[in-house]
């Protein structure tokens, strides 16, 4: 899922990642159509192949977020989409007849795009990450980093971890879930030095030095997406599908849905009723205590 | 010819250096005017613009100096500077009254008294507008700042800054006032954040207002605001509601001049396409912008071009920058990136070159008199319109200076004001009574 205010390159970037047209860009709109006045959700699903293997990818744009004069609750279609998201894949596991593999439309991971303004992070981006960082797993991404120097960047994206820090904001990867020692080194460097990436994107090519390569092309310069010289989405790309996808599912699968589940079951004190054969003859399951996650 | 048209400058070179020279310097902006002859000046008059809602006194056209030898002067006449023969200089001397003087004259007064200009600034934070207003006037007015972290801005309410420095150049001073608005589209819920920009605007009017119909109008305080610079973010794609709010509630009472702020994230074409959505939506959304005057049909052909050109890089895409950077082999103002050096004075680059000019150089005084004669002249318009209805109401005395309503008087205050009044008028009849007595006796 991507979110940001419009204009921070989300589709561009989206596209860059899996290096094929997976995001209708904003600016394919029609003249007419204006800027949402709620936050829409826009789901669209598609299937990649890389060396035999196959995924099923699902981009999740949220245009109209944080466009307007009143931006208040912004993120709570955003919440309901997502805890939506959980309830399908709770009725599914509920149910007697289950299906084999689920289909599992749950959101793996919501990369965030932060504006590039060299302060630091708005109310919005505070307000947002602080509601969502309970559900999903947040990816902060600093977005059209070419707007900063070297060393605005590094200020910036240390006054941008120490705001997180200071607010309690757990972004992915999150301190508590490391399993073992190495995962925390890992991830410990990730989190201090990398996070949040300051990205570039962009789906045109040009010649330099004899080879082709994505990047911007500026009457100073070109600026190559791929080069970590001049931006991290290497680091991003590597970091969300080379290593991290499968933890990425798994803390989503084990952690955020438990989470929900648990909660949704001592609320209501039991479970839907199962849509078995029987139908609603069967009395709801009672609730018995499982074990919270940690 | 005496009086007429076609008076030829004084003879002598003093006379023609002084005027030259004073003639080109003292319009704001002209450094290095030294040597170079100007048009225009405040005294030219030049047909108004169609676009303006009051009919304005026309305006007087600032042009950049030029090179020296196209050497023209002002008080709307034109007429060719040459090197007076023998010949010639009997007849001049016979024809020449000496009024030619006069903008030499305006010229050492204006500069004694030196100028004055307010520019505010407003946008979201982080669009690199100190950073801006530093490079345009090569003055750091910032050195305190304390940048606010996220959760306090939280809480934070749009303010008005004001920071006046005075610089010389040349010996023309300027006092030069920015008002800056911090806070302003920061918060989640930005609804009518753009009021306390808008009552600042109208108080300094009332202000001027005030002072204008006061008793001792030798040293009023010229607090209006000149010109706002409005920064739009160029990560969107146009203006969004909170751009559109603002202009709206200010286009009317201030000389708005959009530009896109950091525009070195965008690349050329992606430029082009944001100026065009940003002016057709300035066209559908109704916004009145500052337009440049229209200049003169017998100006030269490389002035108009200039003209054109102006006119259609608005919205101007500025950079701005406080380091100096080294660039083949020159240090320059810029911004050094990885992939290159991103340079603030070149054209190529971005258009601050083109808004110095415009603000500096050629537009300050033109902005000044639209404020004056047209922003102002519809707030006073409207101001004693609204006194008028209240008086006529009221039912009180017509005096011939407005009585100035005071700003919201609450019931109390109201209630003392009539009892003054009463007062005041059993006291004027006491006076009255005594008077007849006295004349009776």
């Amino acid at each position: 899922m991507s979110k940001g205010q419009s204009g921070l390159g989300k589709s561009t970037l989206v596209n860059t990642l899996f290096k094929s047209q997976v995001s209708r860009k904003a600016s394919s709109w029609n003249r007419e159509e204006k800027i949402p006045k709620t936050v829409e959700i826009k789901a669209i699903g598609h299937v990649i192949e890389e060396g035999g293997v196959k995924m099923k990818l699902t981009v999740i744009d949220t245009p109209g977020f944080g466009d307007q004069i009143n931006n208040e609750n912004c993120w709570e279609p955003i919440e309901k989409y997502i805890n939506e998201q959980y309830e399908k894949f709770l009725k599914e596991e509920v149910n007697i007849a289950r299906k084999k593999r689920i289909p599992d439309t749950r959101v793996h991971c919501c990369l965030y795009f932060i504006s590039p303004t060299g302060h630091s992070l708005r109310p919005l981006d505070l307000e947002f990450m602080k509601h969502l960082s309970k559900v999903v797993n947040i990816i902060p991404v600093i977005a059209k980093a070419d707007t900063m120097t070297l060393e605005e960047k590094s200020e910036f994206k240390q006054r941008v971890r120490k705001e997180l820090e200071v607010n309690g904001i757990e972004f992915y990867p999150q301190k508590e879930f490391d399993e073992d020692l190495e995962d925390k080194t890992e991830n410990d460097k990730i989190r201090q030095e990398s996070m949040p990436f300051a990205v570039v994107g962009s789906d045109k090519e040009y010649q330099v030095n004899g080879k082709r390569v994505l990047g911007r092309k500026t009457p100073w310069g070109i600026i190559e997406v791929e080069n970590l010289n001049h931006c991290e989405f290497a680091l991003l790309r590597d970091f969300v599908i080379r290593t991290h996808l499968q933890d990425l599912k798994e803390v989503t699968h084990n952690i955020h849905y438990e989470t929900y589940r648990a909660k949704r079951l001592n609320d209501n004190g039991g479970l839907p009723p199962g849509e078995g054969l029987l139908g609603n003859v069967l009395p709801p399951v009672p609730a018995t205590p499982c074990p919270t996650a940690e | 010819m005496v009086g007429g048209l076609g008076p030829r400058p004084p003879p002598g070179r003093a006379g023609e250096c002084a005027l030259g020279r004073r003639g080109a310097d003292w319009l704001p902006g002209a450094a290095g005017g030294a040597g170079q002859r100007r048009r225009g000046g405040p005294l030219t008059r030049s047909p108004p613009p169609a676009s303006r809602r009051l009919s304005p006194p026309p305006r007087p056209r600032a042009r950049p100096a030029r090179p020296p030898p196209a050497a023209t002067m002002s008080t709307g006449l034109r007429y060719k500077s040459k090197l007076a023969t023998p010949e010639d200089k009997q007849d001049i001397d016979k024809q020449y009254v000496g009024f030619a003087t006069l903008p030499n004259q305006v010229h050492r007064k204006s500069v004694k008294k030196g100028f004055d200009f307010t520019l505010m600034v407003a946008g979201e934070s982080g669009l690199g507008k100190s950073t801006l207003v530093h490079s345009l006037f090569l003055t750091d007015l910032y050195k305190d700042r304390k940048l606010l972290s996220a959760e306090e801005r939280i809480s934070q309410t749009v303010e008005i800054l004001k920071h006046t420095v005075d610089i010389e150049e040349k010996g023309v001073k300027l006092k030069l006032t920015i008002v800056d608005t911090p806070g302003f589209g920061d918060a989640v819920n930005n609804t009518e954040c753009w009021k306390p920009i808008t009552d600042y605007v109208d108080q300094q009017f009332e202000q001027y207002f005030r002072d204008e119909s006061g008793l001792n109008r030798k040293n009023i305080q010229d607090n209006r605001v000149h010109c706002c610079l409005y920064f739009i973010s160029p990560f969107g794609h146009g203006l969004r509601p909170v751009d559109v709010g603002f202009m709206k509630a200010l286009h009317e009472k201030v000389n708005i001049v959009p530009l896109i702020a950091k525009a070195d994230c965008l690349v050329p074409s992606e430029i082009r396409k944001l100026k065009e959505r940003i002016r057709e939506e300035i066209d559908k959304f109704g916004i009145h912008v500052y337009q440049f005057p229209e200049c003169d049909s017998d100006e030269d052909e490389d002035f108009k071009q200039q003209d054109r050109e102006l006119k259609e890089s608005a919205p101007f895409a500025v950079i701005g920058s406080n380091t100096v950077v080294e660039a083949k082999g020159q240090r320059v103002r810029g911004r050094l990136y990885p992939w290159g050096i991103v340079e603030v004075e070149n054209q190529a680059h971005c258009d601050f070159v083109k808004l110095r000019n415009m603000l500096i150089r050629t537009h300050m005084h033109d902005l000044k008199d639209v404020t004056c004669d047209v922003h102002y002249e519809n707030y006073r318009a409207h101001c004693i319109q609204q006194m008028t209805s209240k008086l006529t109401q009221d039912s009180r005395m017509e005096s011939p200076i407005p009585i100035l309503p005071l700003p919201t008087p609450d019931a109390e205050t109201e209630k003392l004001i009539r009892m003054k009044d009463e007062e005041l008028r059993r006291m004027q009849e006491m006076l009255q009574r005594m008077k007849q007595q006295m004349q009776d006796q």
